[in-house]
């Protein structure tokens, strides 16, 4: 989620004062309202709405919605001076094949307004852009540069610039390897056999996209008038938007803007998007009824045009996919607060899961036994799953990895048995006898490869023999009214005591096993009492239901 | 006083004759061991009759290897004689024939050379003491047989004999001892005299007494103190966020919604594509998801292709996301990172007779994150569906208002929000009476028609909405740190309140 921070004093002489009804106003235009002091306020913006991540694009878009400055805002864009061109070489088709450009002229630039840019390029390189990998922008002093510019891919050792933040002159590689920001983008240029860059007509780097700037020509300051700006990636279109974004900005902060020809193009293009909308499903989806004039002033608070089933959108929109985007900017115009809630008549019967129930019915016989529920992590630690179990790392198996984790437990619970005991280890210090029961998901590998997700009980009784824990099993066979048996381990699990552990069956059918505790799985765990347990494989008697 | 008689306990009375006797002949006198001697005694101060005063003694006693030499005699005593009879002995002799271990030999030496009663020389031994002086007793040797001693009352001497022998192992130790001391009141004496004492009282209704009626008919029950807490007892309990889960259940059953239940480990397709996630969404890096390294098998074709519809060029209306959607990332298993992984799996199977339904999900959702008291890898999520032709935003919102309701929220607000499958999308908070706040609830909206076309044919107007349980839980039980949820301390478990509602 991105946040955006401006000056409380502007806002306030531009918008309005921020009382209390203009902060629930600020909510109901969908910009969470994060924090705000004496000098500042923090607004938390959409994913969806890029363009408002400017102060400049905010206050465009809250104005409207405001009622202050309605419908679609129009911008002049003036035809490209001569040598207004940036040449597009065919080398970048296979590195970032796509650029829109544009030049901003006039601009008097203040601290604010400088960071309120870069912050907007930040942000949209973090966003839209998805940390740069779909776009990155640039923005240069026009007075540095000599038209026209060429965008083309070199060969790494060829490029050699001072980028930003250096002292001095780097090949395209070094950057990588060397330049803090160049280190942290590498992963955008890796294995590519040329780099792209921005060239002018003098021959000077401008810079090396989407990685760093050149010192020389790439820092905009207090005195900087016009302005170059360019977006690459690998969408045109959303090149395109996000273009519109930045210009239609600056436009804001005065400035004039120019458009460029970008190989066969001509950029930015500002002209809008057309899209038909029905009045009728505007009142069936949001339950309203609507007259078309409502309607159109509606959309025009969000900034659109309406006229005769058409909808004209701006063009720094990048969220209007469907009709549907355009019945939210209806609803949020008409406002959440004004909606009447209502309940329909539509007759359906509640239903809960039959595997519900049961280990309901389940859970509910073992509290009648003065046993306590747990509930663990469905992840898991090996340290945990294998190593405190007896289980050498060679013949760790049936446990799933996840790719990446942030912390020890990556790997599927394929038991509970080890968090019955792992709770049993927590708890040294409370008072015993303890008996814990937990029902749950366990996510082992079949003999095929496939993770098997079932669902499974453990019952664990500290101090406790095997007996302890049959006459809880007999217990629920009885109150289940199934018919559990018993049968000694050929050879017992590495965990349970040889001649004390048994494979439970249900209709002859080992669903689950039952033992005490080896001592020296109770060493592995530091567990001074004697442990007995069981696990069931819930499935079968899910089956009887 | 009456009263006060009738209140005490057989042992109470058995101990109030011997009063004025030290404890140990209480214990003896009364037939009692000292617990329920000294519990008595805890009594009968409780009701007046005593004071109890207690004081604090150290006593340094004789530890096992002290007791030992105390009859045997130190090691350097018995050095010492075998010197007195041969005065020069070279070393391995003296440690064979004084029959001492090699440690007590080698404790020995030292000790005997520190009072500079033997020289060593040439890995010889030589006395280097008189007669009278070897007979004399050392101090450590006077200490350890006048054991046990009160610490108040040592002598310089007895002080620096235990200062050398606490340096060696197991010599002495010193234990802490309470002694009490009764004073009788003026109520106890009075007591103590009273004829009224030797009345027969009923203690413990047993089977026996009630037997027949002469056994209790015109005799007195002994009065209990009341005040006395009883010891704690813990019965059998579910986990509190299990409780919270069902009841999470209770409220959709109510309102007539059916249980969807599935795999935790499901396709990306499922969780992300078929949700209109687009395949370089953020959600689906790997620092954001727990993937695993397998693939599994899509669904229908038909569903696959008007999925990948929706996304490269649109569906139902839409213009799409406009890219190359590529098959093999969508089936990518990962655990789920939302229930609505359920509903889109709901979605594909109805057919046009099921509608108009209602389905509910209550499960465990991931992400990987760090744990810390605010976050946590694994959380439990609702969440609601309505597939209805006629159903409108309106709805949605009296839905929401409903849910909230029913676990005791009355007050509700919403607000827009973003979600990549619904649109319009809601943000519901309800309002925090105790905090004075307004705490977020609801993440809710109506599913995109890219999702509702691609998974069911066409669209639908479906209402989807999912409470995040976890922070309700928190909240209504004051817990503090998201981890205790899962920590499963017994105690915690066994002493939480139960909630009627959540």
């Amino acid at each position: 989620m991105a946040n955006i921070k401006f000056s409380r004093k502007v806002f306030e002489k531009e918008i309005g004062k921020l009382n209390e009804e203009m902060q629930q106003k600020i909510a109901l235009f969908g910009t969470t309202l994060e924090n705000f002091n004496d000098d500042e306020i923090e607004l938390e913006i959409f994913p969806d709405r890029p363009d408002l991540l400017s102060y400049q694009g905010f206050k465009r878009g809250f104005l409207g919605y405001l009622g202050k400055k309605n419908g679609l805002k129009e911008y002049k864009v003036h035809a490209p001076e001569k040598d207004f061109e940036v040449k597009v070489d065919s080398s970048v088709k296979d590195v970032r094949p796509y650029t829109t450009c544009a030049i901003i002229k006039g601009l008097k630039l203040d601290d604010n307004k400088i960071k309120e840019l870069i912050d907007l390029q930040e942000k949209i390189h973090t966003t839209l852009g998805r940390k740069r990998k779909k776009l990155a922008i640039g923005i240069y002093p026009l007075e540095k540069i000599k038209l026209p510019i060429e965008y083309k891919a070199l060969e790494p050792d060829k490029i050699k610039f001072i980028p930003l933040e250096s002292p001095k002159e780097m090949s395209g590689l070094q950057i990588l390897q060397k330049h803090p920001t160049g280190k942290e983008y590498a992963h955008l240029l890796a294995g590519k056999a040329k780099f792209p860059i921005f060239i002018d007509a003098a021959q000077n780097i401008l810079s090396m996209p989407p990685i760093i700037n050149s010192e020389l020509t790439g820092r905009i300051t207090k005195t900087t008038k016009d302005v170059f700006i360019e977006c690459s990636g690998f969408d045109q279109e959303t090149l395109n938007k996000c273009l519109n974004i930045i210009v239609t900005t600056l436009g804001d902060m005065n400035g004039k803007i120019y458009q460029m020809k970008v190989k066969d193009k001509i950029t930015p293009d500002l002209s809008t998007q057309k899209s038909k909308i029905s009045l009728e499903n505007v009142n069936k989806t949001l339950g309203l009824n609507l007259k078309e004039k409502e309607m159109q002033e509606l959309l025009q608070k969000m900034g659109h045009s309406y006229k005769n089933g058409l909808v004209e959108s701006p063009s720094w929109r990048t969220d209007i996919l469907h009709e549907m985007d355009l019945i939210e900017d209806i609803a949020i115009a008409y406002g959440y607060d004004n909606f009447e809630p209502e309940i329909p008549q539509i007759s359906t019967i509640g239903e809960e899961n039959k595997e519900e129930i049961i280990k309901r019915k389940i859970s509910e016989l073992l509290i009648g036994l003065n046993m306590i529920e747990t509930s663990n992590y469905h992840l898991t630690k090996t340290q945990d799953q294998f190593t405190k179990m007896g289980i050498g790392e060679k013949q760790e198996k049936g446990a799933v990895h996840v790719e990446e984790s942030k912390t020890e437990y990556d790997l599927l619970r394929k038991d509970l048995t080890h968090y019955t005991l792992k709770i049993f280890s927590e708890n040294v210090d409370a008072e015993y006898p303890q008996k814990t029961f937990e029902l749950g998901r366990v996510m082992p590998l079949n003999n095929q490869g496939d993770i098997v997700e079932k669902e499974k009980l453990s019952i664990g009784v500290t101090p406790g023999n095997f007996t302890d824990t049959k006459q809880i099993l007999d217990y629920l066979g009885t109150s289940l009214g199934i018919e559990l048996t018993i049968k000694e381990q050929d050879k017992s699990d590495t965990h349970f005591i040889d001649g004390r552990s048994a494979d439970i069956l249900l209709d002859e059918k080992p669903i689950g096993t039952i033992g005490e505790i080896h001592p020296k799985i109770l060493n592995n765990w530091r567990i001074k009492m004697p442990v007995a347990l069981l696990e069931i494989d819930l499935t079968e008697i899910f089956n009887k239901f | 006083m009456e009263k006060l008689i009738d209140s005490l306990s057989p042992n109470e009375k058995k101990v109030l004759p011997h009063l004025e006797d030290p404890i140990s002949e209480i214990c003896k006198k009364s037939n009692l061991d000292k617990v329920a001697v000294l519990r008595a005694l805890d009594f009968l101060a409780n009701k007046e009759l005593i004071e109890l005063t207690t004081e604090k003694k150290k006593i340094i006693d004789v530890d096992v290897n002290g007791a030992l030499y105390r009859k045997k005699g130190l090691p350097e005593r018995r050095l010492l004689l075998l010197l007195d009879t041969k005065r020069i002995i070279p070393l391995q002799e003296a440690q064979k024939e004084s029959g001492l271990s090699a440690d007590e030999f080698k404790a020995s030496i030292g000790a005997l050379k520190k009072k500079a009663l033997i020289d060593l020389k040439n890995g010889k031994i030589i006395l280097n003491a008189s007669k009278e002086e070897v007979s004399k007793k050392s101090l450590e040797e006077m200490l350890l047989e006048v054991l046990p001693l009160e610490e108040s009352s040592l002598t310089p001497e007895q002080i620096f004999a235990i200062k050398i022998l606490q340096k060696r192992k197991h010599m002495i130790l010193t234990e802490e001892t309470k002694l009490i001391q009764i004073t009788i009141t003026d109520l106890g004496k009075e007591i103590m005299h009273s004829k009224e004492l030797g009345r027969e009282l009923i203690e413990q209704i047993t089977p026996e007494i009630l037997r027949s009626e002469k056994n209790w008919k015109g005799k007195k029950f002994r009065r209990y103190d009341l005040s006395i807490p009883a010891p704690r007892i813990y019965g059998g309990k579910r986990h509190f966020v299990n409780l919270s889960t069902d009841y999470a259940r209770k409220v959709w059953t109510e309102m007539g919604f059916k249980e969807m239940k599935g795999n935790l480990v499901v396709s990306s397709f499922w969780n992300f594509d078929a949700l209109f996630t687009a395949q370089d969404h953020p959600v689906r890096e790997m620092q954001d998801t727990f993937f695993i390294d397998k693939k599994t098998e899509l669904p229908d074709k038909k569903i696959i292709e008007r999925v990948k519809l929706a996304h490269e060029k649109g569906i139902g209306g839409s213009r799409g996301w406009r890219y190359n959607w590529q098959e093999e990332d969508s089936k990518k298993m990962l655990l789920r990172t939302h229930t609505t992984s359920l509903t889109s799996q709901t979605l594909a199977k109805l057919t046009e007779k099921d509608i108009p339904a209602k389905f509910f999900a209550v499960g465990k959702c991931f992400r990987n994150e760090t744990v810390d008291w605010s976050h946590g890898f694994e959380f439990n999520q609702t969440e609601g569906i309505v597939i209805d032709p006629d159903a409108n935003f309106r709805h949605l919102l009296g839905y929401l208002k409903q849910f909230a309701k029913k676990m005791g929220l009355e007050k509700v607000r919403f607000r827009p929000a973003y979600f990549p499958y619904t649109e319009p999308s809601v943000e519901g908070d309800v309002w925090d009476e105790e905090r004075k706040e307004w705490i977020e609830l609801f993440a809710a909206g109506m599913l995109r028609p890219e999702v509702t076309t691609a998974l069911f044919g066409k669209h639908i107007p479906t209402l989807a909405w999912g409470p995040g349980i976890d922070r309700i839980i928190i909240k209504m039980l004051g817990i503090k740190d998201l981890r205790d949820l899962y920590k499963n301390d017994l105690n915690q478990l066994r002493n939480i309140k139960t909630l009627i509602r959540i």
